[in-house]
């Protein structure tokens, strides 16, 4: 079994089967974080590179802790955007990065698109861990594989993904994904917050959240980002969190047993209400930082491999 | 010097003639064009003329690009004014006019005199600048249009940018009409498109890119078009784009209004959904739309909404276009690519011959107030010879000018300009071709 | 293609069956009962075989000794270097092994590259007291210093030729076959 794939680059390109073989693979290696030596040689000698434009504690460590439990060295690069424009393009840290011979190189960039230009460039595998608000794979995955754990499926459910859209990675990957994998997908949020012909990715989409989530297996809650107030996409947190909060009372109208994710981090009080996403019965918040790793691993252990 | 050219299919909109001619140029000037002119000069004076035999060929009013990028002073790395005339010929363009936002911008007299002495010192094209409508294209205070023009400019535009201030826009208009100098409006409400890259659709959507909404073009060719009608004054709109400023220009030509249009080749070529690999020369401003939108122009341009195809020529460096696409710079080098492009429009039956040279030669000449654009007795020699059957595949390798950002690079092509003549003397000739 | 191949079964299930009830009585033998003793099958095969090894001891002595799987993909020496990248099956060790007296147990021992990732494993679960080694098939061409401790039949091979041990749980039979290579 080989992902039949250089790149990592959104969920877009991948295929039922390839998604599957993604999960089925982090399933396995779900096992190997609950060992006491959580540690396995597969990728001795080998090298990934966390190429970071954008800072993401999250996302970063995910992917270097992946990176170490499979015995690989991981180097951290963290470049600012702003130096970036002036000085070193990515065309010339990409040239670096190829001499230095590294096996996978893992990139998360406020442009989207990078990692496009970048897998165009180099030889080695890319991963794409973010680019601006196009996609955002891994997320994805561990959040396909977070349902499947607690839904036993993905095909079939309904999955309600609440928030800014139009500036959101995480819904297009999720989009893409779970549309794939035989879930329909439901979108809520204000026009100001739907990116245009939205629908024609196979959506349905709404304004309100109480019609959104009507019988939803899953609730996604997107992170509102404060600086978007400036572009009048909102005209305040107040409002926004009137409306668009999930909370003990709206959370009704989805299925009994719905779940509840968030990509993080949390705005209490604002996307989630505090006591839902601390509410075990619900959030499976916890759960998805966990299968970010197992995800990771899988890509990693996927990608990588000899000079046949 | 006389150069006689024969068998060649003579199109020229302006005299209305499309058939099988001889041309006799002498002195700079055409002298003669008729049928069966070999004849009488073999038998007069063939050793002191050059005959030139160009059967298959179609003969044309030299092309004129009202829309070009020329960079010099100030990014001579992406053109200069040489290079960008040395494009020209070899795309079949023997007139251009260039946009002023070079470094400084093109608002005074000695950046105009500047770039008309560099045009003689390349002796290629004529090269016609234009001149920006406000100081450094800020917006706020007009130029010296009056000095401009007795400089040599042949329009005002504070093309790149758009003329936000409204009542700017008016007094240009009302001033520019006075001196009969023509006002080349970019129309781009800079609030609705700010943050875009690209246009704003389905596209945009699932790229994830920033949209620019066609309504940001469209609010700003329904404005200018309203000051033109106000002012009682004419206004010309720069590399329309949208299906609704189509329409627009439409209607207000049907009400009798002053308003000229052009388009660029590829707005009736690309569409917003070959984005989707983020190639950067494809990033362009107004970007390119959707397949509706590209029915729209083709529309405009076969019913003569669109009075122009122009190139909008935008060359830059390697190091503006090889980078993320929201970095990179916007525009195509099109001089090189335009006429074959355009000549898709005959195959496909919007245009035909006349119509098309109509657009690329008379139509600009007369916005521009130009005495070109056309092949009658007595006018400059200024001819482009085109070979309609040519294949060619597109090497940006090969191109004259520095920018080689071409969308349209390893695109096979059929016809080409195979021999330009400016004043007379030749300026260009397909390596391949023996004269 | 099949029609061409030369295949001798070398085993039937009777065989298979007689082999396991000895080895099951050699293990307790040689360890002296069941205390501290643990079974782990090497995917996929050796799972197999060690779940009926397991049952067969309780038949002997009354009690299931512990049983655990190990998948030793992720161990393996070739692995950075292979482009084909086996399908991961899941490892599934519940209980300790420090101090215990592991039974490894796979269908057929070869070059005993397997045997080497799956010794690695175990020692990141735990200090195993020791580990022995039961296969069902010792076909010789060792590439590693390792040696079975029971072994269910010696079948001296060629190297092109194949060697199969089939299952019930997996093939739904019971035999073991030879067959030339292509
Ligand atoms: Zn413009």
């Amino acid at each position: 079994m080989k992902l039949e794939k250089k790149d990592i680059l959104g969920m877009k390109d991948l295929t039922v089967e390839e998604i599957n073989l993604i999960l089925e693979t982090a399933e396995s290696f779900l096992e190997i974080s609950t060992r006491e030596i959580k540690k396995v040689p597969t990728l001795r000698g080998k090298t990934i590179i966390n190429l970071f434009y954008e800072a993401s504690t999250r996302t970063r460590t995910s992917f270097e802790i992946a990176g170490k439990r499979l015995s690989a060295d991981t180097v951290n690069i963290s470049a600012s955007t702003s130096s970036v424009i002036k000085g070193e393009t990515l065309i010339d840290t990409a040239r670096n990065l190829e001499a230095m011979n590294p096996d996978v190189i893992v990139i998360r960039h406020s442009a989207a698109g990078a990692p496009h230009l970048l897998a165009s460039l180099v030889k080695q595998s890319i991963i794409n861990a973010g680019d601006g608000a196009h996609e955002h794979p891994t997320q994805a995955l561990l959040d396909m594989m977070t349902i499947k754990e607690k839904k036993g499926k993905i095909s079939g459910l309904k999955v309600a993904i609440v928030g800014d859209i139009t500036h959101s990675r995480v819904a297009r990957s999720n989009i893409y994904g779970l549309s794939k994998m035989g879930a329909q997908v439901f979108l809520a949020g204000p026009a100001t917050m739907l990116p245009r012909n939205i629908e024609q990715m196979g959506v349905k989409v709404y304004n309100k959240l109480e019609d959104a989530i009507v019988g939803a297996d899953v609730v996604m809650m997107l992170r509102i980002q404060l600086e978007r107030q400036k572009q009048n996409i909102f005209p305040s947190l107040r409002e926004y969190s009137q409306h668009y909060c999930l909370n003990r009372s709206n959370i009704k109208r989805a299925k009994k047993d719905v779940i509840v994710m968030h990509p993080g981090p949390i705005n209490r009080g604002v996307e989630i209400s505090p006591d839902i996403a601390d509410d075990p019965s619900y959030s499976v918040i916890l759960d998805q930082v966990n299968k970010g790793v197992a995800v990771r691993m899988a890509l990693l252990y996927l990608l990588t491999g000899g000079n046949e | 010097m006389k150069i006689l050219l024969t068998g060649a299919k003579i199109i020229d909109p302006a005299q209305k003639i499309d058939a099988d001619m001889d041309v006799l140029l002498e002195n700079g000037k055409i002298v003669k064009i008729g049928s069966d002119l070999l004849k009488s000069v073999k038998s007069k004076d063939s050793e002191k003329v050059k005959i030139i035999e160009l059967a298959g060929m179609v003969l044309t009013p030299g092309l004129i690009d009202m829309h070009t990028h020329l960079r010099e002073p100030g990014f001579e790395y992406k053109e200069t004014v040489a290079s960008g005339a040395a494009a020209a010929v070899a795309g079949g363009f023997t007139s251009i006019a260039c946009m002023p936002n070079t470094s400084p911008i093109n608002d005074n007299r000695s950046i105009t005199e500047f770039i008309r002495r560099k045009a003689a010192e390349a002796d290629l094209a004529n090269v016609y600048p234009i001149g920006a409508i406000s100081k450094n294209s800020e917006g706020s205070q007009l130029t010296e249009f009056w000095d401009l023009k007795d400089a040599g400019v042949v329009a005002l535009s504070d093309d790149g940018k758009p003329v936000m201030d409204a009542a700017l826009m008016r007094r240009a208009m009302e001033y520019a009409f006075s001196l009969e100098l023509p006002i080349i409006s970019h129309c781009e409400d800079i609030n609705l498109s700010g943050g875009g890259l690209m246009n704003e659709g389905y596209y945009s959507t699932i790229l994830g890119l920033g949209g620019i909404p066609s309504i940001a073009e469209e609010a700003m060719v329904a404005r200018d078009i309203l000051i033109a009608e106000f002012t009682k004054t004419c206004v010309h709109i720069a590399h329309v784009s949208t299906e609704g400023s189509v329409r627009l220009v439409r209607e207000a030509k049907k009400r009798g209004l002053r308003v000229t249009a052009e388009t660029a080749p590829h707005y009736f070529t690309l569409t917003d959904e070959y984005l989707q690999g983020y190639d950067t020369n494809l990033k362009v401003n107004p970007p390119l739309r959707s397949t509706q939108d590209v029915a729209a122009i083709k529309e405009g341009l076969a019913d003569g909404t669109l009075d122009v195809i122009a190139c909008d020529h935008a060359p830059h460096g390697r190091t503006d276009k090889e980078l993320e696409f929201e970095y990179a710079d916007n525009g195509i080098s099109g001089l090189e690519t335009s006429l074959a492009l355009s000549l898709n429009l005959i195959k496909e039956e919007v245009l035909s011959w006349p119509e098309l040279i109509a657009k690329m030669s008379p139509n600009p000449a007369r916005i521009l107030n130009l005495s070109k654009g056309t092949l009658q007795v007595g006018a400059d020699a200024d001819i482009t010879v085109i070979d309609p059957q040519l294949k060619w595949t597109v090497d940006v390798k090969t191109f004259r000018s520095r920018g080689k950002n071409s969308p349209f690079h390893g695109r096979k092509m059929q016809g080409k300009a195979i021999l330009t003549i400016v004043g007379g003397e030749i300026k260009y000739v397909l390596p391949s071709l023996k004269v | 293609m099949t029609e061409n191949r030369n295949i001798k079964i070398v085993m039937d299930s009777d065989g298979i069956d007689r082999c396991l009830t000895r080895i099951a009585y050699e293990i307790l033998e040689k360890n002296k009962g069941k205390e501290n003793l643990v079974l782990v099958g090497i995917r996929t095969g050796g799972v197999y075989l060690a779940e009926r090894l397991q049952k067969k001891i309780s038949g002997i002595e009354a009690g299931k000794i512990p049983l655990g799987i190990l998948d030793i993909t992720l161990y393996r020496d070739d692995i950075s270097t292979s482009n084909k990248k086996p399908r991961l099956g899941k490892t599934k060790i519940t209980f300790s092994l420090d101090n215990k007296k592991v039974v490894l147990v796979d269908d057929v021992l070869f070059t005993g590259r397997t045997i080497r990732a799956a010794m690695d494993a175990l020692i990141d679960f735990g200090r195993p007291k020791m580990i022995q080694l039961a296969v069902l098939i010792d076909r010789g061409h060792r590439e590693l210093p390792i040696r079975a401790d029971f072994v269910g039949k010696n079948l001296p091979s060629s190297l092109w030729e194949a060697v199969s041990v089939n299952l019930v749980e997996k093939n739904g039979i019971d035999e073991v076959v030879i067959e030339e290579g292509t």
